[in-house]
């Protein structure tokens, strides 16, 4: 059976459509050059290894956010390494507070593909009292125009944990009214 | 704690050192040539080898005694391997141009794949190992859509505590620029308004005006390059209106995603003889890096540069999300090297990564075109635009110091492994002062230019590199 014949184009984007229908198609260039494609699918699951950094989100699914303090200079770091990064002593697990202040945030409108479905989402690097670096998060329950720098927020957690940093956001605190950031 | 010159120590903060480089300098490196393919959002017709040959033969046709034999290896630079689906691409372009079996490596350093592939031909040269070395980059971003694209980009974030969030750099750059406008901005030029909100929100509607200029800047110089995949006569009211991507970067004020190649023949003094009579000497290189988190950044005193003090930042946590250390530290080792003690002054023009308009502006201070806190006035005084383009707008300092007259990444494009190879391709031109040869116009040529600075960026600015360029 003779193949029916391939789709020619001089859009790429309409290359691209074609791929998806019939697996192949021909670019055309203005020269009359034709380049053939043709679809390459891609998917692996990874089996992705938390490592040192296992304890964090093992307390994420007892409502815990666990940073570390260095135990050579006492640096207290929001995300937590096994390492400190000033003196190269091991860290020992703290718990750090529930609630914080926004250092920075924004909302997304558009994502990379994985989050696309989810826009807008808000993003914020909360900061703690008493606490030297920051920690990245979600900020949900508030749109665009409800943030600003040093917002008040505190910690929610997923009721039924994935084991994955998104099993914890913020909200709004109840107490509003906060003033600056550090 | 860091030795300053007078032997007095100074206390940067925990583990961040002064660069000081280069230890030896090693032999005097030349740039001789260079080529590159228009930046596009596809070139369906030309796959990464074809688009690194016909880069590597324009930058070779511009050198006629250069032979094959000469070439003594290359550095070949492409950022992910996802956007090809083909490992070991590099050996596959030095197969196709006909350089086997001469040594060649290739090198990655994310968005700073480019610079870094610039500078790793220098060390081949200035090392002694090479007489002479190209730097061939490229990559092609088409081949997935968009969005699928951004997800590949962002995996260049913390796979554990970053990526999973919500992965998209535009996200990143926007929080960064949020904290930037709320440093220098609120606490400054609205540290007047009681009401926090009123001034957060005045603060960024201010903010955005000034990056705007920036986008207009360079997609109007952009006009002019023939090279540039994305020129646009556009306005301070077009950038703002345009699409809201995260906030407050809007999609003009953002790069594109692109196909292209660029090429770079670097060599020694003896070489650059043979080769040419216009000869640039790569006179610096610097290299500075930072946690890849944004949450592990720390706040502490400023690395500063000859002309600051400890006391005029005496209330600035740095850097903080608001700026690049990695791009001071490579800044200040290139300076160092080239002999450069105030850039403003010693510097023509500078080729800078522009991913973003907010970068740009953070940039300008990294650099030390002008202190912390300043680059929004720096913008609004005008001293980056160029004289002899019409931006709709009065840029009453104009020349001063042009940044990106190529256009930049926001005009120009920006596949990833090509982009610092492409910007000591238009710093070369500028210092050869053959912008009209190249671009078949003068008007992005800056007047009397002799000495050039290219800068490359990666991550979240996790590293950053730096490399000075002379006319001689």
């Amino acid at each position: 059976m003779p193949r029916k014949p391939l789709s020619k184009s001089q859009k790429f984007p309409e290359v691209h459509e074609r791929l998806k229908s019939e697996g192949a198609a021909i670019f055309v260039d203005r020269e009359g050059k034709e380049s053939l494609y043709v679809l390459s699918p891609y998917q692996i699951d990874y089996v992705h290894s938390y490592a040192e950094d296992t304890p964090f989100f093992l307390g994420l699914a007892e409502q815990r956010i666990r940073g570390s303090r260095c135990a050579g200079c006492g640096y207290v770091y929001g995300t937590p390494r096994g390492h400190c990064q000033f003196c190269g002593e091991p860290t020992e697990w703290v718990d750090l507070p529930l609630s914080g202040k926004v250092h920075s945030w924004t909302t997304c409108h558009f994502g990379s593909e994985a989050f696309l479905k989810e826009t807008p989402y808000n993003l914020v690097l909360v900061e703690f009292e008493g606490v030297n670096s920051l920690l990245f998060s979600r900020l949900k329950d508030c749109g665009e125009k409800d943030i600003y720098v040093g917002m008040p927020v505190e910690a929610r957690f997923a009721p039924e944990p994935k084991f994955s940093i998104t099993d914890l956001w913020f909200v709004p605190a109840s107490k509003t009214g906060g003033k600056g950031s550090r | 704690m860091a030795e300053t010159k007078k032997g007095k120590k100074r206390d940067l903060f925990p583990g961040t050192p002064t660069p000081s480089s280069p230890r030896r300098p090693g032999r005097r490196v030349y740039m001789v040539s260079g080529g590159v393919t228009k930046f596009a959002k596809a070139h369906p017709a030309m796959d990464f080898r074809l688009m690194c040959k016909r880069a590597f033969d324009l930058a070779k046709a511009e050198v006629p005694n250069l032979t094959h034999a000469m070439i003594d290896g290359s550095r070949v630079s492409y950022f992910s391997d996802h956007f090809s689906r083909q490992l070991k691409a590099a050996s596959m372009v030095q197969d196709y141009l006909g350089l086997n079996p001469r040594g060649s490596v290739r090198i990655e350093w994310g968005g700073a794949t480019g610079g870094e592939c610039f500078q790793a031909a220098y060390e081949a040269v200035a090392s002694g190992r090479m007489d002479l070395c190209l730097a061939v980059g490229y990559e092609t971003m088409s081949r997935v859509p968009t969005w699928k694209g951004n997800e590949f980009i962002a995996l260049a974030s913390d796979t554990n505590f970053d990526f999973p969030l919500g992965g998209f750099y535009t996200g990143y750059y926007a929080l960064m620029v949020n904290r930037h406008i709320y440093e220098y901005i609120r606490r400054r030029k609205f540290a007047h308004v009681k009401d926090e909100r009123e001034a957060q929100r005045l603060s960024v509607e201010y903010g955005t005006r000034v990056m705007a200029k920036v986008s207009v800047k360079n997609h109007r110089n952009a006009l002019y390059n023939p090279y540039a995949q994305y020129p646009k006569a556009i306005d301070v009211e077009g950038v703002l209106r345009s699409e809201m991507v995260s906030y407050p970067l809007t999609r003009e004020q953002i790069c594109t995603m692109s196909d292209g190649a660029a090429a770079v023949f670097l060599c020694s003094e003896e070489r650059a003889k043979e080769l040419t009579d216009r000869p640039v000497q790569v006179t610096g290189v610097g290299c500075g890096t930072d946690t890849m988190r944004l949450a592990d950044r720390p706040f502490g005193k400023v690395l500063l540069n000859p002309k600051e003090t400890e006391e005029e930042y005496a209330d600035l946590r740095y850097p903080g999300v608001h700026s690049f250390r990695a791009g001071r530290s490579a800044g200040l080792e290139a300076y160092r090297h080239a002999g450069i003690e105030d850039p403003n002054r010693d510097l023509d023009f500078v080729e800078l990564h522009d991913a973003y308009s907010s970068s740009e502006i953070q940039t300008y201070e990294d650099l030390g075109l002008c202190k912390y806190g300043e680059g929004y006035d720096f913008v609004e005084r005008g001293d980056p635009f160029l004289k002899g383009v019409d931006y709709g707008f009065d840029v009453p300092k104009a020349g001063a110091i042009p940044v990106n007259p190529s256009g930049g990444l926001i005009a120009c494009g920006h596949p990833v492994g090509a982009t610092g190879l492409m910007q000591a391709v238009f710093a070369f031109w500028q210092l050869q002062g053959n912008i009209q040869k190249h671009f078949g116009s003068e008007r992005l040529q800056v007047p009397h230019a002799r000495r050039g600075a290219i800068h490359s960026h990666a991550g979240t600015g996790s590293s950053v590199t730096v490399s000075i360029l002379e006319a001689r």
